[in-house]
Parts: structure tokens; C-alpha cells; sequence
């Protein structure tokens, strides 16, 4: 099964190929990976997507929270969140009926267009992972002629945080579920 | 005042308590060795001159294993830090604290394939705790702060510091940080109460326990709470090979050692236990055998530092996370409260009897031949002569088996070996070090004759420093694991093998002025041994073995523990 995975890390020199490493020495996949600065100086989250049975995914989060230098680390996909990721397009877009067609999907799937030449356009789609790959299939009968994607980010939902602090408060085990250095 | 970096690193080690360094310099760390001569008195530190960086590295494992303190080594750039990777990956894998200084090119070249450049913290990074590049001399203090606090803390291992050779040249005020905190690392002790009595509660249940000790239980100090577990809940009790020493081999309730070569008895109570008792193990392949055969009707309970270690290999019924002493301590407390409450302990006669009757069945042996000197024979002459008492170091390989199936360790932290990675050429220098770190214990290197020549350039070190190790070599002039192997499953196919050319080991030993015996017959042994062990200094002595004597018993990789082949 596919699972989100979302890691608080020391933003240090190394530390993106400390997690890379870690994926590739012992066997897992990295399908999807984003890193960026978070709101507190010297520290990034990164996103990443993997799959896995149960076995595999609870060793993927105890060997990255074993790092000495990540701070948290969240399966999101275990609790109700938002994920988005990003895609641009290339499309082929010649004027008349092909442009019009674009420009239908564009407005459909609400997304933009943010570059505009003879015969192509660049477009921007921001959705879940399904709604990127529908677009992307439509588009493909069209003419894609370059794509680039960010994997995606994920946020667990405000309600599900609330919820969750108060089961961690009342739970039995709670070194199980840990997932952050206390 | 204001110093060099390197002069930095030096007082950064002496305000860590360090008293011995094992190293080989080179063109990146002039300036460290440089700073050491000059200020050796006030410093307080000896350094070991080695003759291969990968026994400076085996040299401070040996002393952290016989000591429990944190080892330390220094190597330079390029090769010389190649040369240590793998003491680094043996490091790693038996969880020895150590914290290893490597040069590095000036900061302006690195990146640039310079003379001697390698990417020491890039090559290194699957196989540390953790590494560090410290580039600006500002960060040198701190940086080693964190070092020995990682690498001595929670799941111990090693920490690499690499030190290009600008930084160290650059000036600082000397200052060293006495506090440490990081959020990112925050290894938890404690285990949670509501776990330890569950477990508490298992035990007192279960019918066919069995306690099994690992390394974790050494590291942790907890070979007194062990016992006394042990003893307060009649506990049969195994050890890895990592773990022995942590329960005297001599007590009644201990099994020996599990696993590939582990005893009948023991294998089979494992494989009938109900309830295994993990301390500080990790269920390692060579323990477990295949592992859906692995004490198929038991429920385990796993104590481990390390979170990522439980129910990695088998599903844990009652995993706890903590330190093997401070969880020992708590499962104590918590059976006495029980017992307050009217728990009983039962005394499970019936489970000690099958477990005795299984070792009167199949107990350790070997035939005796002749003149012939038997390998097992040797281990069993050097237990006697010793008292048990000595500290053994060993190879990797058939001899290692012998003396960790027959020399029966009393004590914690007197049987060093490679277990985890299994790198020949560990023994002796790993001698060495525990030598250094323990002067007044006798210290041997039982070795085979192909790991040693792996390692016995150090002869020169023994020799320079006059370190009284009595190097050991079981001779039987083939990589004998290997050729058993190829007897056992390869139907006698001795491919590459067969090292009888070789040196005489006398000579080599006298080329380096280092005294040596040998015997090649049984009736020689004990007075062999008995002279070479009463000689002080270093001393080599070889006994020319059997040649191709079989470890037993055996589990054949992937076999179920229960399936060993017993002769």
C-alpha cells in the first residue's frame, strides 16, 4: 500500500542523502520526494511517498526516526489529512479546436495557464494525486510534450490533530506510536 | 589563550576523559600529531602507532568492548580513512561506542579529487550512528561534544568526525561545552511501567520460559540484574555470542550460547520455550535460523534501546523500549510487588529436568586422536590454565566457535569478538586494545591462521609498546570455516580454501623480536601453554591442529534451529 510519509529533519549538510541512503541500504522505495525550509530556522520537512506492507512501513518509520538528526516523523496516510502535489505541463496547443479543447480541460480542472507560445502552452495543476493523474490522461491524447511533477505534500487535518494529542494522552503503549523524540 | 584546532581536538578529548588513542598519521592531521608531541605531558594521552589503519580501529573497538569506554581512533585522508571503513561497518554492527577522527583535504579542495581526498562521511554513512564534516574551527568544540554523547548514549556505535586540514590550523579560544541538547535526539531509558508488568506478568505464566541475553545486556551493564532475574524466576538462561559473559557460563540455569552453533540443548529449549525473554538482542539470522521456525509456539518479550530493532525480525508480543539495566531493574521491582500481591514463582522442575536430560543427550564433544591436537582440545587447556579469568579475543571463524561453545565466560567484557560483520582480522589487534585498556588481566588472541595473517603486521605495535598480548594461532593451515562449508554443502569441493603456504609462524614472529612457541602434538599443549601463558610480554604460540575438525553443532543456513547437524 502506498503511504505518505512526512519527516521533521535538522536541515544539515548530508541530510537529504542520510534519508536517501537509509531508503536504498536496506531495500525500500523512494516513489515520491520533496524537501523545503519549514516556519522555525534550521529545520525542513520533507515529503516522501513509498509502499509497503504493514512490516515494511513500520521498520521505514522506526530506521528514519532512528537518525540522529530527524526530529519527527509522521505516517500520514495512518490519520485523515490533505494532500496536494503540483504538476506542469507542456502541451501541445495549436490554434483552433486543439486550443480550444486545452483551454476547456484547463477550466474544468481549474488549473492555470502560465505560459502561452505559437502552438503550446505550460500548464499548472495543484490537486491530489488522482486528480493530477485524470488530467495528465486527458491531456495525453492531446500531445504532452513535457511534464514535470513535485510529488506530493501532505497536512494531517485540523480535527484529526486534536484527536490525536487527545488519544496520545490516554494511550497504553505510547512508546508504540511514537513518533517524535520526546 | 588561543589554539589551533588541532590543539582544540586534543584538549576536546582530554576534557572527554580520553587516555589512549590508536592511530596512524598522514599528510591531513600533521598539525593534530604535530600539537600531540608538543603537549603529551600536560594532555595525558598516549597514542598507539599501529601498522594499518584498520587495526586502529579494531585496536579501540577491542578497548571499548573490554572497558566499556568510549574508543578512539585517528587516521588521516583518503586511504588512511578507506583503511578504518571497515572497522567502522564492525563498529556499527556490534553497537561499540567510538568515535573515530579522520583527516580530510583543506576545505578549498574538497570536491576537487585532490592528493588523498576521499568523501570519508559519504563512504561512511550507511555505516555509522552518525558523521560529521566540521569545517569552520568554530564548530570543532561542540561537534566533539555531540560525538561522544551520541556515540556512548542510547544503541551505542560510531561517530566519524572528519577534520580537513585548514580547520585545524585555524585559531579559537578553547572552550568546551559541558551541557548537551538536541532535539533530534533524545534516547528513552525508562520502560513504560504498563509494558514492563505485562511482561512481568508473562513470565510468572509462562511453563517453558527461556532468558536470552544479547550484547545489548553488556553494553547496558545489566549482567547483575540478568542474574538476579534469573535466579529470583528460575529462568534458564542463553547468551549470543555477543552476549556471553553477560550470565556465568558456570551458573546452573545457563544454557550457553544459541544459534548457528549453539548447543542441542540450548537450541532445543529455545525451540520449545513458550515464552522467550529478549534482552538486548536482535534476533539475528544466525541466532534464529529460519524464521518462521523460530520457537514457533512461544510468545517473546524484546527489550531493546533501539525501537527499530523490535519485531524487525519476528513479531513481538511484548515489545519494551529502554535501557537493558533500568528494564531488568523494573521487571525486579515489579515481581517483588507481585509476589507482595501472592504472585507465585514457580519452580518449573519439570522444564529444567528436559532441558538437562537434552544436555546429557548431546553435550559438547570432540574425538580425541592420537597425537593429533584437537582444536577444541586447545580452548578447553587454555580455560583450564586460565582460570576462566582471561580475557579472550577472537578471530573470526571455526576457532572463534570453539571458544565461545567451550571457554565458558564468567564474566562480562572478557570476550571480544566481530559478531556482527564477522571481520577476520579482528582478533589481535582487538587484543591490543583491550591489553592497553587492561594491564593487569591476561589478555589472548585465539586467532586462526588465515585471519591472522590479516593482521599480523602488528606485531611491530606489540613489540614497540611491549603490549603482553599471547597471540593464539590455531593452525590448521586452511580457512577452516570455509572448507567446512565446502565439505558440508558442497561436497567436498575445497575451492581456495587450502592456505598451508604460509609463513612459519616462529620465524615471523622472530622477525619481529617477539618470542613464540608451538606445539604439534596433544602431549605438547598444556606445557606450552602453560610456560607461554606464565612468560610476561607478548608471546606467540601456535598449535598445529587437526586440519579439517568440524564445528558442531551445526544449523544450516536457512535450516529451522531444530533441524542442526549434530556430528
Amino acid at each position: 500500500m502506498k503511504h505518505t510519509i512526512s519527516l521533521l529533519v535538522e536541515n544539515e549538510y548530508g541530510m537529504l542523502s542520510r534519508v536517501s541512503g537509509l531508503f536504498s541500504a536496506r531495500g525500500y522505495q523512494i516513489d515520491t520526494l520533496n524537501v523545503a525550509p519549514t516556519l522555525e530556522e534550521g529545520v525542513s520537512r520533507m515529503t516522501l511517498t513509498t509502499h509497503g506492507n504493514d512490516h515494511i512501513i513500520e521498520q521505514i518509520l522506526r530506521q528514519t526516526l532512528k537518525l540522529v538528526k530527524v526530529i519527527q516523523v509522521t505516517d500520514m496516510t495512518a490519520n485523515p489529512h490533505v494532500e496536494r502535489e503540483m504538476v506542469m505541463l507542456t502541451v501541445s496547443a495549436r490554434r483552433g479546436e486543439e486550443r480550444q479543447e486545452v483551454l476547456s480541460l484547463v477550466k474544468i480542472f481549474r488549473a492555470r495557464v502560465v505560459d502561452v507560445s505559437e502552438d503550446a502552452l505550460i500548464l499548472e495543476l495543484t490537486g491530489n494525486g488522482e486528480k493530477v493523474e485524470a488530467f495528465i490522461n486527458l491531456l495525453r491524447t492531446i500531445g504532452i510534450q513535457d511534464m514535470v511533477r513535485t510529488g506530493p505534500v501532505a497536512m494531517t487535518r485540523v480535527a484529526a490533530v486534536r484527536a490525536l494529542q487527545q488519544i496520545e494522552d490516554e494511550e497504553e503503549f505510547s512508546e508504540l506510536t511514537l513518533n517524535e523524540k520526546v | 589563550m588561543k589554539m589551533r584546532g588541532a590543539r582544540i581536538l586534543l584538549e576536546a578529548l582530554r576534557c572527554e576523559g580520553v587516555n589512549h588513542i590508536f592511530g596512524y598519521p598522514g599528510g591531513a592531521v600533521l598539525h593534530i600529531y604535530d600539537e600531540m608531541i608538543k603537549h603529551a605531558e600536560s594532555l595525558g594521552i598516549k597514542h598507539y602507532l599501529v601498522r594499518h589503519e584498520q587495526a586502529a580501529l579494531f585496536g579501540a573497538a577491542g578497548y571499548t568492548q573490554a572497558t566499556g569506554k568510549t574508543g578512539v581512533a585517528l587516521v588521516t585522508s583518503g586511504p588512511g580513512g578507506t583503511n578504518a571503513v571497515t572497522g567502522v561497518a564492525n563498529a556499527f554492527m556490534d553497537s561499540l561506542p567510538m568515535v573515530v577522527f579522520t583527516g580530510q583535504v583543506p576545505t578549498n579542495l574538497i570536491g576537487n579529487d585532490a592528493f588523498q581526498e576521499a568523501d570519508l562521511t559519504g563512504i561512511t554513512r550507511s555505516c555509522v550512528k552518525h558523521n560529521y564534516l566540521v569545517k569552520k574551527v568554530e564548530d570543532l568544540a561542540p561537534t566533539i561534544k555531540e560525538a561522544f554523547y551520541v556515540a556512548s548514549t542510547g544503541r551505542p556505535g560510531p561517530v566519524l568526525v572528519d577534520l580537513p586540514k585548514d580547520m585545524t590550523a585555524q585559531e579559537l579560544e578553547f572552550s568546551y561545552p559541558e551541557t548537551i541538547e538536541m532535539r533530534s535526539y533524545k534516547p528513552q531509558t525508562q520502560g513504560n511501567p504498563k509494558a514492563v508488568r505485562r511482561a512481568v506478568e508473562a513470565m510468572l505464566e509462562a511453563e517453558r520460559p527461556v532468558l536470552y541475553i544479547g550484547g545489548g545486556a553488556i553494553h547496558g551493564g545489566a549482567h547483575d540484574e540478568v542474574r538476579r532475574l534469573a535466579e529470583r524466576l528460575n529462568l534458564p538462561t542463553t547468551c549470543t555470542l555477543m552476549g556471553l559473559g553477560a550470565f556465568p557460563a558456570s551458573h546452573p540455569l545457563s544454557l550457553g550460547m544459541l544459534g548457528m552453533h549453539g548447543g542441542y540443548w540450548t537450541n532445543m529449549a529455545v525451540n520449545n520455550c513458550d515464552l522467550l525473554i529478549s534482552i538486548g538482542a536482535r534476533f539475528d539470522d544466525r541466532v534464529t535460523g529460519k524464521l518462521t521456525e523460530f520457537a514457533k509456539g512461544a510468545r517473546f518479550i524484546h527489550v531493546d534501546i533501539d525501537p527499530s530493532c523490535i519485531s524487525k525480525n519476528v513479531p513481538c508480543d511484548f515489545p519494551i523500549i529502554g535501557d537493558s539495566k533500568v528494564v531488568v531493574q523494573q521487571m525486579l521491582d515489579e515481581v517483588e510487588q507481585m509476589v507482595g500481591h501472592g504472585a507465585n514463582i514457580t519452580p518449573r522442575q519439570g522444564w529444567h529436568d528436559q532441558i538437562a536430560a537434552w544436555r546429557e543427550q548431546h553435550p559438547f564433544w570432540f574425538k580425541e586422536d592420537g597425537d593429533i591436537i584437537k582444536p577444541q582440545y586447545v580452548i578447553h587447556e587454555l580455560h583450564r590454565l586460565t582460570g576462566g579469568k582471561a580475557v579472550v579475543s577472537a578471530d573470526v571463524g571455526q576457532h572463534q566457535m570453539w571458544t565461545a561453545q567451550l571457554y565458558g565466560f564468567d564474566h562480562p567484557r572478557n570476550w571480544l569478538n566481530s559478531g556482527g560483520l564477522g571481520a577476520m582480522g579482528y582478533g589481535f589487534p582487538a587484543a591490543i586494545g583491550a591489553a592497553v585498556a587492561r594491564p593487569n588481566d591476561l589478555v589472548v588472541a585465539v586467532v586462526g591462521d588465515g585471519g591472522f595473517q590479516m593482521s599480523c603486521n602488528e606485531l611491530a605495535t606489540i613489540k614497540q609498546y611491549n603490549i603482553p598480548v599471547k597471540i593464539l594461532v590455531i593452525n590448521n593451515g586452511y580457512l577452516g570455516m570455509v572448507r567446512q562449508w565446502q565439505e558440508q554443502f558442497y561436497e567436498h569441493r575445497y575451492s581456495h580454501s587450502n592456505i598451508e603456504v604460509a609463513p612459519d609462524f616462529l620465524k615471523l614472529a622472530g622477525a619481529y623480536d617477539v618470542p613464540a612457541m608451538r606445539a604439534t602434538k596433544a602431549s605438547e599443549v598444556t606445557a606450552v601453554l602453560e610456560k607461554a601463558l606464565n612468560t610476561p610480554g607478548p608471546m606467540l604460540i601456535e598449535m598445529q591442529v587437526a586440519r579439517e575438525e568440524n564445528v558442531f553443532p551445526i544449523v544450516p543456513a536457512g535450516a529451522a534451529l531444530k533441524d542442526m547437524i549434530l556430528a
